[in-house]
């Protein structure tokens, strides 16, 4: 995948299991977020097939597209609620574009999203007068509200104090047991990785160079994993534990 | 090595025109196939309407008003020039109706909505791209291009023709309040003037242009937004732009429909 002749993914094989938290781990600017939007057919790949329950999202037109992409539901790193919309109309915007329900079930199904994620009173707010992790949460409410069988998430904990952070990540692993999604979890904060994934992987300089179990990735001895996992800008320089030894 | 650059700098916009012409063909194509959407989701297209039509209403009187009594004083200069002796304004209604009625309505009123609406849309559909919300709309399978786009461009395809003729009513109000008290006109010569000469295939030339104005305004600046990169910045370039190309797209498509319609 290249933006303005700029190689950002090189080469990607990557296989989601199903039922699971998958958090993908690289550093900035490294292609994560460009990863999601090629996942949810957002932007097309150079080359290569991204199969979403064995079909070939990039060979379809977009009604077909359309249809794969209502098992999704997104988090964006900004939460992207709709600036024009109220908290209530953001999340109920799907409901009454993809189905008949009426009014009632529409409002009965907002509220309860809106308690899943603990924002029961603030349906007639508008994105302006939330604070940042109150959009997140409203956005996993939108996200969440058509019963999708997977998220994305991308970096849901960016911009958040700790406290605020660590609540999403009980919000993930919550949505996570409550309804039995497949997620993917983006992001560059390894507390959050470890806290919510069962499974890991990690792209560095285009390529994905490590996939497995969040243990063994805590365990890992490769040096490009080590220093990322410790937050070292210099790879050469040493880790604690082996200076002990 | 100056003409090569030069060249090559010609070159390299006149493929971003037709690029950028390549974008407003496919999005108006993508439109007209949402038709039967807009039929199912009406009160996207009413919202629209209003913001487009009755909220640029004091601006278009603003405009108008002062359009109509300019071209009553100049008609009136040239007039005088022209024609001697007394009978030399007998005229004026019927030359300041017709301008007003093919030219001055739909070009005036179609700028300065160009100003207002298509920048506007530019900046609100632009703003929508930086911050990922086109993508949450693609995200919830609903088509962007449908939800935003559509409405705008019905709704510039209805209102523009109706506040051109909102902006004839009040530029020929404009036209005689000049003529009345500032050249001394009578109300029995101007009017009758403007009758005698009267053609009801100007009104309708004017409203064709006015149909195609205000499709377009809103077409560039929902294009233009589409394709905003960049932040803030982008937004601002994008606002820009968008009246920069209504203006333009104004201004050649009057010619391109004279030509056509007389």
């Amino acid at each position: 995948m290249s933006f303005d002749g700029k190689r950002v993914l090189k080469g990607m094989d990557l296989e989601i299991p199903a039922g699971k938290t998958s958090v993908v781990v690289g550093c900035s600017g490294c292609g994560k977020s460009v990863l999601l939007k090629l996942i949810m057919g957002l932007l097309k790949p150079d080359q290569g097939h991204i199969l979403v329950d064995d079909e070939d999202i990039t060979q379809m037109g977009r009604k077909d597209l359309f249809r794969v992409r209502k098992k999704f539901g997104m988090l964006f790193q900004g939460a992207a609620l709709f600036d024009s919309m109220t908290v209530n109309e953001n999340i109920g915007l799907a409901l009454r574009e993809h189905t008949e329900l009426p009014e009632e079930e529409i409002q009965s199904r907002i509220k309860k999203s809106l308690e899943l994620v603990g924002l029961a009173d603030t349906d007639l707010k508008q994105p302006a007068e939330l604070s940042g992790g109150m959009k997140k949460r409203v956005g996993l409410a939108r996200a969440l509200i058509m019963d999708p069988q997977y998220v994305l998430f991308d970096e849901p904990t960016t911009g958040l104090d700790p406290i605020m952070a660590d609540n999403i990540n009980d919000l993930i692993i919550e949505t996570n047991r409550r309804l039995n999604i497949t997620s993917i979890v983006v992001t560059h904060d390894m507390e959050s990785a470890f806290k919510v994934g069962d499974y890991m992987a990690m792209i560095s300089n285009g390529r994905i160079v490590f996939t497995g179990s969040a243990k063994a990735f805590q365990k890992s001895r490769d040096p490009i994993i080590e220093q990322f996992r410790e937050g070292r800008a210099d790879l050469s320089a040493s880790s604690p534990s082996k200076k002990r030894k | 090595m100056i003409i090569n650059d030069y060249c090559q700098k010609v070159g390299r916009r006149s493929i971003e025109f037709f690029v950028e012409l390549g974008k407003w063909s496919i999005l108006l194509y993508r439109i007209i196939k949402s038709t039967g959407y807009l039929l199912k989701h009406r009160r996207l297209v009413l919202n629209q309407m209003i913001k487009m039509g009755v909220n640029s209403l004091p601006l278009v009187t603003v405009v108008s008003i002062f359009t109509g009594a300019v071209a009553s004083w100049q008609a009136a200069y040239q007039f005088q020039g022209v024609i001697p002796g007394a009978m030399s304004l007998d005229f004026l209604g019927a030359a300041v109706s017709a301008a007003i009625l093919i030219e001055l309505s739909p070009v005036l009123a179609g700028i300065v909505v160009a100003g207002r609406v298509g920048a506007s849309i530019a900046a609100e559909i632009g703003t929508m791209r930086v911050t990922e919300q086109i993508d949450a709309f693609e995200s919830l399978a609903i088509d962007p291009v449908q939800y935003l786009a559509a409405p705008r461009v019905t709704a510039g395809w209805t209102m523009m023709p109706i506040l051109v003729i909102y902006s004839d009513f009040v530029a020929h109000l404009g036209a005689f309040l000049v003529a009345s008290f500032m050249l001394h006109i009578s109300p029995e010569t101007f009017f009758s003037s403007a009758k005698k000469y009267f053609l009801a295939y100007n009104v309708w030339s004017g409203l064709i242009k006015a149909f195609v104005f205000g499709g377009g305004t809103a077409l560039i600046g929902c294009s233009i937004g589409f394709h905003t990169r960049g932040g803030a910045v982008g937004v601002g370039r994008a606002t820009i732009q968008a009246f920069v190309f209504s203006s333009a797209f104004i201004l050649v498509g009057d010619y391109i429909l004279a030509t056509i319609l007389f």
